[in-house]
């Protein structure tokens, strides 16, 4: 893909003919009518992005701003219920925690996929293929099933934990303590995702001109150097767009949490994270009006946050 | 990156007997590498490792292994825990398969179909409103799935269509990020050239689009369309809202609720534990099947979202 070597040079190509009418295409009416079809190919997306985007969010909204109470009835209540959760320590607890979760993970989950993918970049081997392959496998498995597998290893009792530490004589760590459980999150996530990443980089790294290695290599570049100056900075729109969906997905966490929450003796409550606190709210104590708020509340914090960093990130030729 | 190779011929200055000296150095990375590529492989397939050992063992010998966790117990139960598992509340796991194949399908069809129309229409039209609609649509992109699953939720409701397929199928047709796919691999994968060629030699603008346009967007459909089956097919949150009918629930829901019977009845539901991880086993194994035939589309084609 050509695209991919504009990342720093400095006038990149157009890739799309400014201002089509009149750029050496066939002008006139013919042409706008041609294009005004454009509307016909956007429209059946549009049509569902209306009623599954639009409509949802503008009514979940609309019913942020009323409460319903047992003996008061539906009735407006502004923005209230935007107040009562910025104010909740339950969603203020479970926000801070995504926040810092994030914080950590990510970077971890990064550093493991961009030094995966360069060890395998610079391999051709049948084993480098197969590692590439087991890496990605768990993309492929959903997040309920990596939750469950991972909870059965961490079991003090009959996980491999327990035969490791017993045979020091020593009891197994219990991984689903409050103290340990951020570790534990932590490690199912890595697990998950890192390949997909891994794969995302990789495709990217293929994509460059191994010519520019060579020349770095004449002119006494290290593997590090061509790794860290040229590879990474030629990869950096890759680790965008990954940096950007790995903070949308941890933001919104639910899965993990709520299916490890069962088996964790309480130290994951339901009010763990900010999706499970809204699912709660919403299906157990079938608070709707509430639980939009706090939907809503969610959605806009993640919207805003991805929205600055893509802002103080952005630059030429990178994502959006 | 012309600015980088200007210097490739200039300052060649390799003398020939550096050639097996820069080998013999290389070689020791290379075992580094290996290592490191056998620790990742350790670490990413020990839960399916385990996963694998365990549907062959006896409830018995899932919580007490004579081996421990990561070897095979006594005997050999696989056939008759898949036995078990396909009888379980007459074969209600068979059912969420079933509900998995066609949420995933359905959805993931459905959404890489309107992705395809609709990152065309944006690559190669220059419409009113176009640079306005894409930005939308970006912002739609950062829009976190899950807050829109309790207000799409009570909008349903409202709908009287919760509790049914369509609250699944539905709402999993909204596939931004594969639209903004399809746009930047038309945009560049469909030259203005051969579609003008056809339009000179008289094929509609629809006809261009099948004949010319789709063949060149192949790989680009597939890996959409691998990206939303697993998605629907690996998605907990929507379905677990919106279905209360058990028999309605995909395997990953059913999956979940079974975990959670088992967990709820602390001892008397050895046995539940027992079909779960065997259902965790047949559950995974078509999304791998799918990954590996597939792979010489989906490698490449994941690459296109970071090219811009």
């Amino acid at each position: 893909m050509a695209a991919q070597t504009d990342l720093r040079a400095a006038p990149p190509p157009p890739r799309e003919r400014p201002g089509a009418r009149g750029s050496g295409r066939p002008a006139g009416g013919w042409r706008q009518r041609e294009d005004a079809k454009g509307w016909l190919f956007i429209a059946p997306f549009g049509a569902v992005f209306i009623v599954f985007l639009v409509a949802p969010l503008a009514y979940a909204f609309y019913l942020s701003l009323f409460t319903k109470g047992l003996a008061t009835g539906t009735k407006f209540a502004g923005l209230d219920n935007y107040t009562r959760a910025f104010t909740d320590p339950a969603f203020l607890k479970g926000l801070w925690f995504v926040v810092k979760f994030s914080l950590v993970l990510i970077p971890v989950q990064m550093a493991v996929s961009l030094a995966a993918a360069l060890v395998l970049d610079g391999m051709t081997s049948k084993f480098s293929r197969f590692s590439r392959l087991m890496m990605f496998v768990p993309y492929a498995i959903p997040a309920v099933i990596g939750a469950l597998m991972w909870g059965f290893l961490y079991s003090p009792n009959f996980g491999p934990a327990q035969q490791l530490f017993g045979f020091f004589g020593l009891d197994a760590p219990v991984m689903l303590s409050p103290d340990n459980v951020f570790g534990a999150l932590m490690n199912v996530v890595t697990w998950q995702w890192a390949g997909y990443y891994m794969i995302v980089i990789y495709a990217a790294l293929q994509g460059i001109d191994p010519s520019i290695y060579e020349a770095a290599k004449i002119d006494g570049a290290s593997s590090w150097q061509v790794a860290l100056r040229i590879k990474i900075p030629m990869v950096a729109s890759a680790l965008v767009l990954i940096l950007v969906f790995a903070v949308i997905g941890t933001l919104q966490f639910f899965t993990e949490p709520q299916i490890l929450g069962r088996i964790s003796n309480g130290a994951i409550p339901p009010d763990f994270t900010p999706n499970m606190y809204a699912f709660t709210t919403a299906f157990a104590f079938a608070q709707f009006n509430y639980a939009s708020a706090i939907s809503f509340s969610l959605g806009a914090v993640v919207f805003i946050g991805v929205y600055i960093f893509l802002f103080a990130t952005r630059k030429r030729g990178s994502f959006l | 990156m012309t600015v980088l190779t200007t210097p490739a011929g200039a300052s060649s200055t390799r003398t020939p007997d550096e050639a097996p000296r820069r080998q013999r150095a290389a070689r020791r990375p290379k075992m580094l590498s290996n290592l490191f590529l056998v620790a990742l492989i350790l670490y990413f397939a020990l839960p399916l490792w385990w996963l694998l050992v365990a549907s062959t063992k006896d409830t018995t010998s899932l919580f007490a292994s004579p081996h421990g966790a990561l070897w095979f117990g006594d005997g050999f139960h696989l056939v008759e825990n898949l036995r078990a598992l396909f009888a379980y509340d007459n074969g209600i796991y068979l059912r969420w398969m079933g509900n998995s194949f066609l949420y995933a399908l359905a959805g993931g069809l459905g959404s890489t179909v309107l992705a395809v129309l609709a990152g065309y229409g944006f690559a190669k039209f220059h419409f009113k409103g176009r640079n306005l609609a894409f930005s939308i649509l970006l912002g739609a992109v950062m829009v976190p799935a899950t807050a829109l699953v309790i207000p799409t939720f009570v909008l349903l409701s409202e709908m009287e269509l919760t509790n049914t397929p369509w609250a699944v199928i539905l709402p999993s047709l909204l596939n931004p990020f594969g639209v903004y796919l399809m746009r930047v691999y038309a945009a560049e994968g469909v030259p203005d050239e051969l579609l003008d060629a056809a339009r000179v030699d008289g094929a509609g603008t629809f006809r261009t689009f099948f004949q010319v346009a789709l063949p060149l967007l192949r790989p680009a459909i597939v890996t959409v369309l691998l990206l939303s089956v697993v998605a629907t097919w690996n998605n907990y949150f929507l379905p677990l809202a919106m279905l209360s009918d058990s028999t309605l629930f995909p395997v990953t829901v059913g999956i979940g609720l079974l975990q959670g019977l088992a967990g709820a009845n602390n001892g008397g539901g050895e046995s539940l534990w027992m079909l779960i991880v065997v259902g965790s086993l047949v559950s995974i194994i078509p999304l791998i099947i799918a990954f590996l035939s597939l792979q010489k589309y989906w490698q490449g084609g994941l690459a296109i979202g970071s090219l811009k």
